[in-house]
């Protein structure tokens, strides 16, 4: 990216007002930067951009309906916003990642980012909630995929493709989500012990076993592991307690915390990093949990994991760039094949590493492909996504 | 801008050249590839019987390698494919292209591993629905289970985005597939994900998964698998009117609580089902409700009162709650009996697939019984309830009353567009809905869908004629000059 300074801003009003400048950009040879809030400088540094395009005055939440559990939101409305406008009615969006509820991030930088927190155990990732798409492509098109129904196969699903690419196939001018109920109550129970191999077994117990939990997480921090199950339903504190039995017959000691808020921030917080400092998202697996909470160790990191879904943030305190870089390059080392990918990290460090690891080959040609289709002017966040696209 | 010879390069009225033929010899084994007229005949349809295509030649490939090759036989000769699982579709996705070559997967049916440490099975696509969760029980399970899922393979799930009775509460095919082996229609094979989540890039993943067959064939599925839940509680409540059951649906799902399945049918659903089954269930009232609460013993011990005090607060005529697991499995037994029991209401039916949001399910079942009335034809109504998918199914008797019906289960349809739904749900697109997507989708989306299967598929030789209303070529993409592939090969030129 170039000098903010010689950047121009646009921050269109309307869905055609997006496809309209994307059009003329590509036209002139113009190169756009796509941002929400800003909350996520993830990437590569990418290319030079004559315009930054912001979303943030498409922000109306366009329906909500309760009785169908659906909502259809314009990619600029906060997630802080959303979420209090569905707790109004007893629903939420079950997507609570970092800088969410208490912070700045919109809807629209969740969904291109893949970004998502603690609720994913239970409710997927925003492709596993995005019911419908509209983009605006670089052609001047509005392209509108999917619906906004919970079940529907009709054309391709082109929701999950714009989910998680970066804004590099065009701009997503409106998502039609599905909704869940609030639990009534919320309970965790919580272990803690030293030895990871310990703490992945104790996570692969509650992983295993038929209690229905809501998160299933861990945390690695200072030679000490925490596993935590938390629950939501009219009988969140019956489940905890049966989850705490079960840590103890694994020969844990274990407690419930009611009151459970402020340990559900704190992991949402550990998936991002200090100022100087980077994470990596490990896409590991259940059984490489220790590995990765030794990598964490060795590499003076924490660590907070999805321990039923294998993946897990790394997050590297504050260090000269070029020692993140060289931190960065041990984990990934140690950890191989998993995919590790680097989320907030210096632009230093974003230049002199590839943030995206290494794609399957075949794969990435194919990826290639998809955005010479739906970008051919590489007019949309060019350069900042996989292999340089 | 130059185009590439597409599906409108193959001669349907010519034979398929002997050579080719001979090709798919060499691949898979003489034994393997049909070509006897009587045999091409047994795979003229899949699920959905009313149309009837003969393919060239039926190839039974039994590796990737095999795919591959039989692939890689057709791009060079730019003859266009189908590929098949079990053939149960239910909206023509499978259907041969005439002369073309049909590549069916039910050879390919190894359980490739089982790794419960991580949830995970790898499955070749011919395996089917029930074998996977056969593969991780007694303790796991692998929730979407459609109807017909102890015949439909798990390649046919992948193309369709198959769903089922649980996937209210669980979800649908795509959310459960985490890897696949891809042979693209020009023979390379990619891998797309794996056993971990977050692979870097693009979600083709989810793009691939419902793509029916049209983005290439997947010869090996990695599959999310889950605990069993604690406890499972069923019980069936029975209505006057659809109406009551579905303010039920309604009352149920807004107080917070997201039953395993819930699962609607009407009268005339109930009777054949009855008259197949035999399990008791009352054949004068207007609708049963099935409910079934699954997942941890106390929260559902502590809901369940709930939903029974809803069944009875709107008039519940009676309720049967499932006494052990046999009477459970005889409850699902007529739910899933529905389909194939209306062969005793009427020798013919067309099933309709259509999505409305939940909340204007009274308003469209008051317009299919409109409809019903008008077109002087009986509608049969069973539905999943939870997530607003209904199965219409149009009874008719014989070729004399097919048109009427066809057109009546059309105007069911767009009923559910009107609505605010969708044309189909889980069936799929395939040949039987293509007409109707323009009443979903605008010539800007069906551009983009477009763009999606030219970087898959550049010639269109992967099940062409489906999903989309029309016939496409793809263009070439504009920018720096490359040699497009088939000027490599010296198909093509550039003019």
């Amino acid at each position: 990216m170039g000098p903010a300074g010689t950047m121009r801003r646009e921050t269109p009003g309307t869905a055609a007002g997006v496809a309209e400048l994307l059009r003329a950009c590509a036209d002139e040879g113009s190169a756009v930067r796509i941002e929400g809030a800003g909350t996520k400088p993830w990437g590569r540094p990418g290319a030079d951009c004559a315009v930054a395009l912001r979303t943030g005055a498409l922000d109306a939440i366009v329906e909500h309906n309760a009785g169908d559990l659906t909502a259809v939101l314009q990619p600029g409305v906060s997630l802080r916003v959303l979420g209090e406008t569905l707790a109004a009615g007893g629903q939420m969006l079950a997507l609570d990642p970092p800088l969410g509820a208490g912070g700045a991030a919109t809807v629209g930088g969740l969904i291109a980012s893949a970004d998502s927190g603690p609720l994913r155990h239970r409710y997927g990732a925003p492709r596993d909630l995005v019911l419908g798409v509209t983009a605006a492509l670089s052609d001047g098109t509005l392209a509108h995929a999917g619906g906004k129904v919970i079940k529907n196969v009709a054309g391709y699903d082109l929701a999950k493709l714009f989910a998680g690419s970066f804004g590099t196939l065009g701009v997503i001018v409106e998502v039609a989500v599905r909704l869940h109920p609030r639990p009534p109550a919320q309970a965790t129970a919580t272990a803690t012990t030293d030895d990871p191999a310990r703490l992945e077994l104790l996570a692969s117990g509650l992983a295993h076993s038929a209690l229905e939990l809501q998160s299933l997480d861990v945390r690695w921090e200072a030679q000490a592991g925490t596993v935590l199950a938390r629950f939501g339903g009219v009988a969140a504190a019956d489940q905890a307690a049966a989850a705490r039995r079960l840590l103890v017959e694994l020969g844990a000691e274990a407690a419930v915390v009611e009151d459970d808020e402020a340990l559900w921030a704190a992991q949402r917080a550990g998936q991002r990093s200090a100022e100087g400092g980077a994470v990596v998202r490990v896409s590991g697996r259940p059984t490489r949990l220790a590995a990765a909470c030794v990598a964490a160790q060795v590499a003076g990191a924490t660590l907070v994991g999805r321990a039923g879904l294998g993946v897990s943030w790394i997050a590297l305190p504050a260090a000269p760039p070029g020692d993140l870089v060289t931190s960065i390059a041990r984990v990934r080392k140690v950890l191989a094949p998993s995919p590790c990918v680097v989320l907030d990290a210096p632009a230093y460090v974003r230049t002199h590493l590839d943030p995206w690891d290494h794609p399957d080959d075949g794969a990435l040609a194919l990826m290639r492909r998809v955005k010479a289709r739906f970008d051919p002017t590489a007019t949309c966040n060019p350069a900042v996504f996989v292999g340089g696209i | 801008m130059t185009s590439l010879p597409a599906t409108g390069a193959h001669d349907a009225a010519a034979p398929l050249h002997p050579a080719l033929i001979e090709r798919m010899v060499a691949v898979c084994g003489r034994e393997h590839v049909y070509t006897d007229a009587d045999q091409l005949r047994t795979y003229e349809s899949d699920g959905l019987l009313q149309y009837k295509v003969t393919a060239g030649v039926v190839v039974l490939p039994a590796t990737t390698a095999e795919v591959r090759g039989v692939v890689r036989a057709c791009w060079a000769a730019g003859v266009p494919w189908v590929a098949r699982g079990a053939g149960s579709g239910l909206s023509g996705g499978a259907l041969p292209v005439e002369q073309g070559v049909l590549v069916v997967l039910t050879r390919m049916r190894d359980v490739l591993e089982v790794d419960l440490p991580n949830q995970r099975i790898v499955v070749q696509p011919g395996v089917t629905n029930t074998e996977v969760s056969v593969a991780v029980g007694p303790d796991h399970f692998y929730p979407p289970d459609p109807s017909s899922q102890i015949v439909c393979s798990i390649g046919g799930n992948v193309a369709e985005n198959s769903g089922g009775a649980h996937c209210f509460k669980y979800g649908f095919t795509t959310n459960y597939v985490t890897g696949l082996e891809v042979v693209l229609a020009d023979g390379d094979v990619v891998t797309l994900g794996g056993k971990e989540l977050d692979h870097p890039g693009y979600d083709l993943l989810g793009a691939f998964v419902g793509s029916e067959g049209t983005l290439g064939i997947c010869t090996s599925v990695t599959l999310r698998v889950i605990p069993l839940p604690e406890t499972i509680k069923t019980m069936v409540a029975f209505f006057d009117t659809t109406a009551a059951a579905g303010e039920v649906v309604s009352e149920i799902v807004s107080g917070g609580v997201i039953p395993g399945a819930i699962e609607m049918m009407d009268n005339l659903t109930i009777q054949a089902a009855e008259k197949a089954v035999g399990a008791g269930f009352p054949t004068d009232v207007g609708a049963a409700l099935i409910i079934e609460l699954d997942g941890s013993l106390d929260e559902c011990e502590a809901c369940f009162d709930d939903v029974v005090q809803i069944c009875e607060r709107n008039g519940s005529l009676s309720i049967r709650i499932a006494r052990d697991d046999a009477d459970r499995a005889l409850i699902w037994r007529t739910r899933k009996a529905a389909f194939a029991a209306m062969g005793r209401l009427a020798p013919n039916y067309f099933v309709q697939d259509g999505v409305i949001p939940r909340t204007k399910l009274p308003e469209v079942l008051a317009r299919i019984a409109e409809l019903s009335e008008s077109y002087g034809m009986r509608v049969a109504n069973v539905f999943h309830a939870g997530d607003g998918n209904l199965h219409p199914l149009v009874l008719y008797d014989g070729e004399p009353e097919a048109e009427r019906a066809e057109e009546l289960a059309g105007a069911i349809v767009e009923a559910c567009v009107d609505a605010g739904g969708s044309i189909t749900g889980e069936h799929g697109v395939g040949v039987d809905k293509k007409r109707y997507m323009p009443r979903m989708f605008e010539e800007p989306d069906l551009a983009a869908f477009q763009m999606l299967r030219c970087a898959f598929d550049p010639r269109g030789l992967a099940n062409p004629g489906k999903v989309m209303p029309t016939p496409r070529l793809c263009g070439e993409v504009p920018g720096p000059y490359r040699r497009h592939p088939l000027e490599r090969d010296g198909i093509a030129e550039r003019f």
